[in-house]
């Protein structure tokens, strides 16, 4: 005998069609209501470079772009992201949109383990697209939904500095 | 105008140089390999029901309906696990009298903690293991719980282990000298209880496993996030009976450890089972929740020391009692002892003085264990010590600074036993400290805070001496029975295109193990970094070794590379000369080239000689064979530990209207001897800094009266970030250790070590205005508003 409750199974198994542009490539597919898209990005589309620390919307790990925009991709449903576009740390990676971030990370050893980092470079970007030359303070301030345990978030401070310094004198972005 | 040459100057010279880590750009790509990452043909997803009570007897369990599930694959209790793996017992044979008891995957009987994992579900995702998990019923009796310190002490109190006579672990005594007559001859004596709370690692990658037993072959390969593969192929080899050359342990990328993933978890251990069960890959991540309630908790210490004076503020004596609380276990196989263990011992540790008793009792309760994380046992020892010397400064009127300088070892007395045992081979504290004087302007500081107190601001500048454990040898784990390692092993060849690969036991979680090793190997060989290529976490591919902790990475691990390193230079060098009618010792390699020893000029690049004596080794004369691999042990031996030391400072802002305290600046000196690459270097010391003032300010689990943690999220539990955190301003000294070549120590948890004790001591100082003091860690806004009497 079992005491099974038909409902939970129904509910898990019923789908949405979803499309989305990850990453410059459309993608379609069925997905349950409650697979969130942090999920949906790691395990369908192994885009295992966005990573959940927390998923509650903490620790900023899951940090994607969405509509050009920095969100949690923990706090989002997969069928809430229908028809957005999405770039990840792989896609702007790929295309060269933070090389400039990355390799001052690097240079200046801004990262540990790495689990952090590829949630920090997206806020790094949205931050400086959205103001070309910001403070210490306000660098600071703008990472304060990223935890790092690993760095002591100076070197990460510090390069984010002076990416922007050097944008700002290449007349680059503004 | 040009500078002098250095020794980095010569070409390949890498050894003290700040270059980047080869690895991190993978990282910084998203390209990292985290055991979270891995997905494997055919395999399954654990999860766990968790225990709601702290303490309980299990009657009956019910998992017919979550078996029923469509997806389900297996369903496993602790009856199911215990039948195929041995029990475990927390215990080393080096501290005597220790108990702890014995522990299974999952619990056969009884619970002893609110979130102990109990049933396993074995499913097709990880959301149809957590369905299936709901309905799952087990019958749980009540048991009295045991929370409080103080409760689980009391003579015929509720027991947290029923068969046992009381709640003890272990207890241990060092009575060093005539301390009871020193402290009645004393000019002066300060005295202070303390309290420390309960922190945890918070890992941003939270623990990860991936099992995959495949029957057919009788092999278990296990992808561990963790960073001591060879521990755990020795305990699932053990516990399962499996052979250990049938057991493979893979340590990929590590999404941060700290000491926290190199204990054994009850969950990891079922994961073995279940996969051995299955005969399929079975995967399981903790996620943020599970982390708070089953990853090791650490510190949790009350602590009533005392220290004795003369008239001029020398020290005389101490006097202290350490009770830790651990949780129902003692982890394993490094048992839960050894933080308090280390507290009793490090106490006091930069200063010259001669009678010392200590105490320590360490006492279970109905919690997640308590074990080593980063800096075990020091930021205890650190705060209490160094907070007695600022009380004792006080009364006396001394300033922090001279009452240090008066009273630490002198830099020129070494070697030096500590009145607790420890051996120093060679300490700065002098030397520190007079640095630490000059980087923070501490004149100009104590300057800027009389003029600000005038106007109502209220600034505190705290400093903290530390000494600290690194390059542990086997009198750690080894004597104790314990099957830890305390060598490392290379292998290391020369390829046939003529680079270089070096296989090593030791194991990279983001400080730049990668990076630091193959330094060492390009600067000894004459070669140019990128042609290492640095292998590391694989128990299949890399040789038997302790890995990575307790800051044993760079002084042993690289000191096993370096001798390793040399001896395939000889090798190398020894064919070059049959090829080159020369004597060996009158060549070197500079730049991958085999040169002159004595003019530099240029013979033939080591590719060639590789060529040759792998593809042409017909034109090598008769009876040589070449040996272009080598494989290399070390152990260390001498002083039995390489003690480091430093000193911190600190500048804060305390609000006395709301009891928030502004972190403005930090600054660490430190010396752990030779240096292998200084940016990597002092990352480290910032990233145990940020640790430190975690626990300062901010970490703590809290639980309520019935067992429960009730700040079990990341909205709750407070982590550092980025706006809290000061810039950190780092100096070194060098004192290189004479027990090995390279005379590098261990640097990671040197941050850590004073950090909370830095603001223990700077809080105090800004409230000295106000006649208030604090003596408990973290320091929330709560307990300077208390000491305030404001609240
Ligand atoms: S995983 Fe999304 S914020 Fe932490
Ligand atoms: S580098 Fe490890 S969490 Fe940031």
């Amino acid at each position: 005998m079992s005491g099974f409750d038909d409902s939970l199974l129904n509910e898990a198994d019923e789908t949405v069609r979803i499309r989305m542009v990850v990453n410059g490539r459309k993608v379609a597919w069925e997905v349950a209501p409650r697979e969130t898209l942090v999920d949906c990005l790691r395990d369908r589309l192994e885009l295992t470079g966005t990573h959940a620390g927390c998923e509650m919307g903490a620790c900023g790990a899951c940090l994607v772009q969405l509509d050009g925009r920095a969100v949690h991709s923990c706090l989002i449903f997969a069928v809430q992201a229908d028809g957005a576009t999405i770039d990840t740390i792989e896609g702007l990676s790929e295309r060269g949109a933070i090389a400039d971030l990355q390799a001052e990370f690097h240079r200046r050893n801004a990262l540990q383990c790495g689990f952090c980092t590829p949630g920090m470079l997206v806020n790094a970007h949205e931050l400086l697209s959205q103001v070309a030359q910001p403070s210490r303070e306000e660098i600071r301030d703008a990472l304060s939904g990223n935890y790092c345990r690993c760095t002591g978030y100076e070197a990460i401070v510090d390069a984010i500095d002076a990416v922007a310094k050097a944008r700002g004198t290449s007349g680059g972005v503004t | 105008m040009t500078a002098p040459l250095t020794s980095l100057d010569r070409p390949n010279s890498y050894i003290g140089r700040s270059v980047p880590r080869p690895n991190a750009k993978r990282l910084l790509a998203g390209r990292g390999r985290y055991v979270s990452d891995l997905r494997l043909p055919r395999m399954l997803y654990a999860a766990f029901l968790r225990s709601p009570h702290a303490h309980a007897k299990i009657v009956s369990i019910n998992t017919e309906p979550a078996r029923a599930i469509e997806g389900v694959h297996l369903v496993a209790t602790g009856v199911d696990l215990a039948e195929i793996c041995t029990p475990w017992t927390g215990t080393l044979d080096h501290f005597k009298g220790m108990t702890s008891a014995p522990q299974w995957p999952l619990p056969v009987d009884r619970v002893v903690w609110a979130g102990q994992a109990v049933v396993a579900v074995v499913a097709e995702s990880r959301a149809i293991a957590e369905d299936a998990l709901e309905l799952i019923e087990v019958d749980y009796d009540d048991l009295p719980v045991v929370v409080d310190l103080d409760v689980a002490r009391e003579a015929g109190g509720p027991l947290v282990n029923p068969g046992s006579v009381n709640n003890i672990c272990f207890r241990s005594q060092l009575d060093n000298g005539t301390v009871d007559d020193a402290f009645a001859h004393a000019a002066h004596v300060v005295e202070e209880e303390f309290t420390f709370g309960r922190h945890t690692a918070v890992t941003l990658e939270p623990r990860a496993i991936v099992a995959d037993y495949d029957p057919a072959a009788g092999m278990l390969t296990v992808h561990h996030g963790t960073q001591t593969p060879y521990q755990f192929q020795d305990l699932y080899s053990r516990h399962y009976d499996i052979p250990e050359s049938r057991v493979r342990v893979i340590a990929s990328d590590i999404g941060g450890s700290f000491g926290m993933k190199l204990h054994v978890y009850h969950e990891d251990m079922a994961v073995v089972g279940l996969s051995i069960l299955l005969g399929r890959p079975v995967k399981y991540v903790a996620d943020r929740m599970e982390s708070f309630v089953s990853d090791i908790h650490a510190r949790d210490h009350r602590v009533r020391a005392r220290m004795a004076l003369d008239a001029k503020g020398g020290i005389l004596a101490m006097d202290v009692e350490d009770l830790t609380a651990i949780g129902a276990f003692s982890t394993y196989p490094r048992t839960s002892v050894v933080e308090g263990n280390q507290v009793i011992r490090l106490m006091g540790a930069p200063y010259r003085f001669e009678n010392y008793r200590a105490t320590l009792e360490v006492i279970f309760q109905n919690k997640v264990q308590t074990s080593q994380y980063r800096a075990v046992g020091h930021p205890i020892a650190c705060a209490v010590t160094e907070r007695l010397v600022d009380m004792a400064a006080a009364k006396l009127g001394l300033d922090p600074f001279a009452i240090r300088a008066q009273n630490v070892i002198p830099d020129d007395a070494y070697p030096q036993t500590s009145p607790t045992g420890y051996r120093f081979e060679a300490l700065s504290h002098q030397a520190c400290l007079k640095r630490l004087h000059q980087m923070m302007d501490y004149d100009g500081l104590r300057a800027e805070q009389a003029d600000l107190r005038k106007r109502g601001i209220h600034r505190g500048i705290g400093i903290a001496a530390f000494v600290e454990i690194t390059n542990p040898s086997p009198a750690f784990y080894g004597v104790g029975g314990a099957r830890i390692s305390s060598q490392d092993g290379a292998i290391l060849s020369l390829t046939p295109s003529g680079e270089v690969r070096c296989l090593i036991s030791v194991t990279e979680q983001g400080q730049g193990t990668e990076a630091i090793i193959s330094q060492i190997v390009a600067d000894q060989l004459g070669l140019a970094q990128e042609h290492v290529k640095v292998i590391t976490g694989d128990t299949e591919v890399t040789p038997h070794g302790g890995a990575t902790w307790a800051c044993r990475g760079a002084g042993i691990g690289g000191e096993t590379a370096l001798q390793a390193t040399r001896a395939l230079k000889r090798n190398i060098l020894e064919i070059a000369a049959l090829i080159l009618q020369e004597q060996p010792s009158a060549l070197d390699i500079i730049d991958g080239q085999v040169v002159d020893a004595a003019t530099r000029n240029q013979r033939m690049p080591i590719s060639e000689i590789a060529r040759i004596a792998y593809f042409r080794s017909d034109t090598l004369p008769p009876g040589t064979q070449a040996q272009l691999t080598v494989s290399h042990h070390f152990a260390p031996q001498g002083y039995p530990f390489a003690f480091t030391n430093g000193i911190q400072g600190c500048l804060l802002e305390v609000d006395v209207e709301t009891g928030l305290i502004k972190l403005l600046k930090h600054f660490i000196v430190e010396d752990c001897g030779r240096v292998i690459n200084p940016m990597l270097v002092d990352e480290q010391l910032r990233g145990g800094v940020v640790q430190g003032l975690g626990a300062a300010l901010f970490e703590e689990c809290r639980y309520s009266d019935t067992g429960q943690l009730v700040n079990g999220s990341l909205a709750d539990y407070l982590v550092p970030m980025p706006m809290e955190m000061p810039d950190i301003v780092i100096a070194h000294v060098e004192t290189p250790t004479a027990d090995t070549e390279l005379g590098a120590k261990g640097v990671g948890e040197a941050g850590t070590a004073a950090a909370s004790a830095c603001v223990l001591n700077a809080v105090n100082d800004a409230l000295a205005p106000f006649g208030a003091t604090i003596n408990s860690i973290p320091i929330t806004p709560m307990k300077v508003l208390t000491a305030l009497k404001r609240f």
